[in-house]
């Protein structure tokens, strides 16, 4: 059977695409996996392969033309195969006319018009509706929202045995956020809520964003190689609370933002030492703070995390997105597994990701699949600022000029090399102690950087 | 060339062919292998050599059973019952046939490709499907679901060999009855054939190596069995061990062994109910690296195995190898690999359903577990001795359990045996899934006369309020 090539969707934030070139002629015959057409998405330059065998049977959009996603660029059949229906609806895919649902539609209209004996046939036959080039895209869920509708309705849902036990233990399930379905209060969220006294009747549900950072001791110097392992973290109801509640207020993902002033002055000092041995490569100081931005998230993997909806996601590596600005915006690609490698090898690996960014020659996975994200614009001489987060990732660092200022140092005025830094967090995923954890190991790397050597 | 799927299940039982329908309605490009072995076909063992004909012998047993006990007094002269076992499989083939048929049907229909043959996973998303003819070939999955099922088991020495030694899919297709029949194992594939054989007149002796009948189901189940079955003249070996059998000897001589000692039992044919082993051998799991839980391929509560991409349903991945069980994680499974699950397995509320006559139907925990696991438990326990339905029915034996949570009602487990019981286990659970207690199975009004109501009378007992007793 005949098949559409399509404007495939090459990356997330892809809505059309640009045909630069065609690699094959009409009447060529093609192999799967065959090198059909480049394309320029709003990311890179891709190439677009057969999924099918067979001829070429029809260019329909020429070289040079910008169509949406999902329309149809070409047809690849059997060279006696008959391809008008396809050719009718690329047309009409063209033209913005969706071909087959309108015609059924209209077959159900309650038309004013005498009833006709006959249902109309739909104008494209069935042999039209093959979809063998779209990317598989699951069809959605729809809302399984698991927030607790009692304050609106007036009605909790709520099954008998948790209702019982709600009552029997004295627990208001207003405060209780369900998990079952349609967001229904099941047993398991009252026998937790008994167990953590989150519902107790004068309990707030959601604590304090700002939790006191006490009694948390330096997790810099944490023995032991710390290693990321990927997993799935079942919510607890705080969690829970925390997620809804917050990404109410501001959402879809809700920030919060922790500063930091660090000193530079032995990082800088260690940089210069390295890059005299190492001449010519060299060792940026942007390659510094992702080094110490991997290896302070080995050790908290709570920030190396993403909200996943009913859960949090652990990720098995530091993959660190690092912004770079391009003409007309932003690319953000991505250090792979930064947490296991080390500082040279970082700094050449991004040299070469930040130089392919600028041409624009990344390929998807170079940009994709970042799980935190540094941005700095301290070589624009800003002091501080605030970024913001890529979803999913669940939290990016800022980071502004070192800057020589007055500090006091053992009850002294000295001059120190001083660097501001600014974390936005995801706050469903990070709270303000986890985050300022995280900061203070990121702090202490720099501070002493013979610690993210080791 | 390879082709590509989105999903490839392997195997088109109750489990596969489910998770294959539940996948393409959910958009996947979807592909089936299925090799049509000894036991299988489309629609698996369930369909071909398993549930579907299994029933559909009990009902011509109870039919049987039904003329030659109750004829007489329920006004329905003369009654002089012949046999005819072949017809009876004869029927039952036919209504196999026509469902799995039906299972190419609703391939074709949601656009589920159908391969042909044996298939060996080859590497991550490479499934090799050896066809019966012609040369092996490869697709490409980027989810494979391991559903191959299991086959039954025998012991050393006991080798099933089709016509001496039996097993149940020879027992299906049995069209001239011995006079006599051993059936080893005394689960619910064992008593449902010791209930057909019974009523086609066979001479049928039960071997249960445990100390009941369906030892695995409430204790007051198994004797209530025991008894009913041994008033239809069958007879009931249990705590008693097989030790070996003389094919060659006629009749054949099978020895047992109890705590008395050793005994000789002479029969027609021997049949083994002694459980099922999961298909796991030739797929290629070792060199994938798929982890194994006993013979079983281990899985989490979303079917998935150790390996990424690689899921596993039905009785391939783990007890209780039931059908329903099988279809149900077909269907997580296959919303999982959509992104589209907000369900897990939940293996605490699987109903277990014996055929045989009377019908055993169970789910959850029994009174024994529930205080095992810290239950203060209520159990309120209704008859049928005097139910109205089982009355007119010509069934009043057996009796409805429900085990109770004291303290909040909640149902904990349900234990069922008598007429019909098998159509009751549904209200059961969904009470069990909705998180039910026995004042809402109580407060609902259950028409009469209807044996739902004895599940209202026991929910009304749990709480000291039996009216009809």
């Amino acid at each position: 059977m005949a098949t559409k090539v399509v404007m495939a969707q090459l990356s997330p934030t892809m809505e059309e695409g640009r045909l630069l070139e065609w690699k094959v002629q009409e009447g060529d015959r093609v192999e799967p996996s065959d090198i059909l057409a480049e394309i320029e998405t709003d990311k890179a330059n891709m190439d677009i392969e057969a999924l099918k065998g067979g001829v070429v049977r029809k260019i329909v959009v020429e070289a040079g033309a910008t169509v949406p996603v999902g329309a149809i660029i070409g047809i690849i059949g059997e060279p006696d195969e008959d391809i008008s229906a396809l050719l009718a609806e690329a047309e009409a895919s063209m033209s913005g006319t969706p071909p087959v649902e309108d015609a059924e539609a209209a077959d159900e209209a309650p038309a004013d018009e005498a009833p006709t004996e006959e249902p109309a046939t739909p104008a494209a036959p069935e042999v039209a509706v093959e979809p063998a080039e779209a990317p598989v895209v699951p069809v959605v869920e729809t809302d399984h929202s698991h927030v607790a509708e009692s304050s609106v309705t007036g009605r909790i849902r709520v099954s008998p045995v948790a209702r019982r036990m709600a009552d029997q233990a004295g627990i208001d399930l207003g405060l209780i956020e369900g998990t079952g379905p349609g967001g229904r209060i099941v047993k398991d969220d009252v026998e937790q809520a008994i167990a953590t006294g989150s519902a107790e009747p004068g309990t707030a549900a959601v604590p304090s964003p700002s939790v006191a950072a006490s009694g948390v001791s330096s997790v810099a110097a944490a023995s032991g190689p710390a290693r990321l392992e990927a997993k799935d973290v079942e919510l607890s109801m705080m969690r829970k609370a925390i997620a809804s509640r917050l990404t109410q207020s501001i959402g879809p993902v809700p920030h919060f933002f922790l500063t930091s002033e660090i000193d530079m002055g032995r990082a800088l000092d260690m940089r210069k030492e390295m890059n005299q041995r190492i001449a010519p490569e060299k060792v940026g100081v942007n390659d510094l703070l992702v080094k110490a931005t991997a290896e302070a998230l080995a050790r908290h993997p709570d920030i190396n995390a993403s909200w996943a909806g009913d859960r949090i996601r652990h990720h098995a590596s530091a993959d660190i997105g690092i912004a770079v600005a391009v003409e007309d915006g932003l690319i953000t690609p991505v250090l792979h597994e930064a947490d296991r490698k080390g500082l040279l090898q970082i700094a050449r690996e991004t040299a070469d990701l930040v130089a392919r960014a600028r041409e624009r020659k990344l390929m998807p996975e170079e940009y994709q699949g970042a799980t935190f994200s540094v941005s700095n614009l301290g070589m624009f001489d800003i002091d501080q600022f605030t970024a913001i987060i890529n979803p999913p990732e669940a939290g990016i660092l800022a980071v502004g000029s070192t800057i020589e200022k007055p500090v006091v140092v053992d009850g002294e005025v000295a001059v120190r090399r001083r660097m501001r830094v600014t974390m936005s967090c995801d706050h469903r995923v990070i709270d303000g102690a986890s985050g300022a954890r995280f900061l203070r190991t990121f702090r202490a790397m720099l501070e002493n950087p013979l610690e993210m050597m080791l | 060339m390879a082709d590509a799927f989105d999903v490839v299940v392997i195997g088109a039982g109750p489990a596969g062919y489910v998770c294959a329908i539940r996948a393409a309605q959910l958009g996947l490009n979807t592909a089936c292998v299925e090799s049509g072995s000894y036991e299988g076909g489309l629609g698996g063992t369930c369909l071909n050599w398993g549930c579907i004909p299994a029933k559909a012998l009990l009902e011509s047993g109870a039919l049987a059973q039904n003329l030659k006990t109750h004829g007489e007094e329920m006004g329905v002269r003369p009654i002089e019952v012949e046999y005819d076992m072949g017809a009876a499989v004869d029927r039952s083939r036919f209504i196999s046939d026509r469902l799995t048929k039906g299972i190419g049907f609703l391939f074709k229909k949601n656009g589920i490709e159908h391969l042909e043959g044996i298939a060996r996973i080859t590497g991550a998303g490479k499934v090799e499907v050896t066809p019966v003819e012609g040369d092996p070939y490869t697709v490409e999955a980027k989810n494979i679901v391991i559903a191959t099922g299991a086959v039954m088991k025998s012991f050393p020495g006991f080798e099933i060999d089709g016509e001496k030694v039996i097993g149940s899919r020879e027992a299906l297709a049995l069209r001239a009855p011995p006079e006599r029949m051993v059936i080893v194992g005394a689960g619910y594939v064992g008593v449902e054939f010791a209930d057909v054989f019974n009523a086609f007149g066979v001479d049928v002796t039960l071997v249960e190596a445990l100390d009941s009948v369906v030892p695995l189901a409430d204790a007051e189940i198994g004797k209530t069995l025991a008894r009913s079955y041994k008033k239809r003249g069958m007879t009931i070996r249990t705590g008693t061990k097989v030790k070996s059998v003389d094919r060659e000897s006629s009749p054949m001589i099978l020895t047992v062994e109890t705590d008395k000692g050793e005994e000789q039992i002479e029969t027609d044919v021997v049949l083994m109910a002694v459980g099922r082993s999961p298909v796991t051998a030739g797929l290629g799991l070792e060199e994938l690296g798929v982890e194994l839980n006993g013979p079983w391929v281990k899985i989490n509560e979303w079917c998935e195995t150790s390996v990424p991409g690689v899921c596993a349903i039905g009785d391939v991945a783990g007890e209780p190898m039931l059908a329903h069980k099988g279809s149900h994680e077909g269907i997580v499974a296959a919303e999982r690999i959509a992104g589209v699950a907000h369900h897990p397995m939940r293996y605490d509320n699987i109903p277990s359903v014996g055929y045989c006559h009377p019908e055993i139907a169970t789910i959850g925990l029994t009174e024994e577990e529930a205080v095992a696991a810290g239950h203060e438990v209520k159990v309120g326990k209704y008859p049928l001795t005097a139910h109205g339905r089982a009355l007119t029915a010509g069934h009043p034996e057996g009796f409805i359990k429900i085990v109770a949570d004291a303290k909040y009602g909640e149902v904990l487990g349900v234990h069922m045996i008598g007429y019909n019981v098998s159509e009751l286990i549904g209200e059961a659970g969904m009470a069990r899934a909705l998180e039910s207690t026995v004042e809402e199975i109580a407060a609902h009004a259950h028409a009469h006369p209807s044996m739902a109501e004895a599940v209202m009378e026991a929910a009304l007992a749990a709480m000291d309020r039996a009216i009809h007793m």
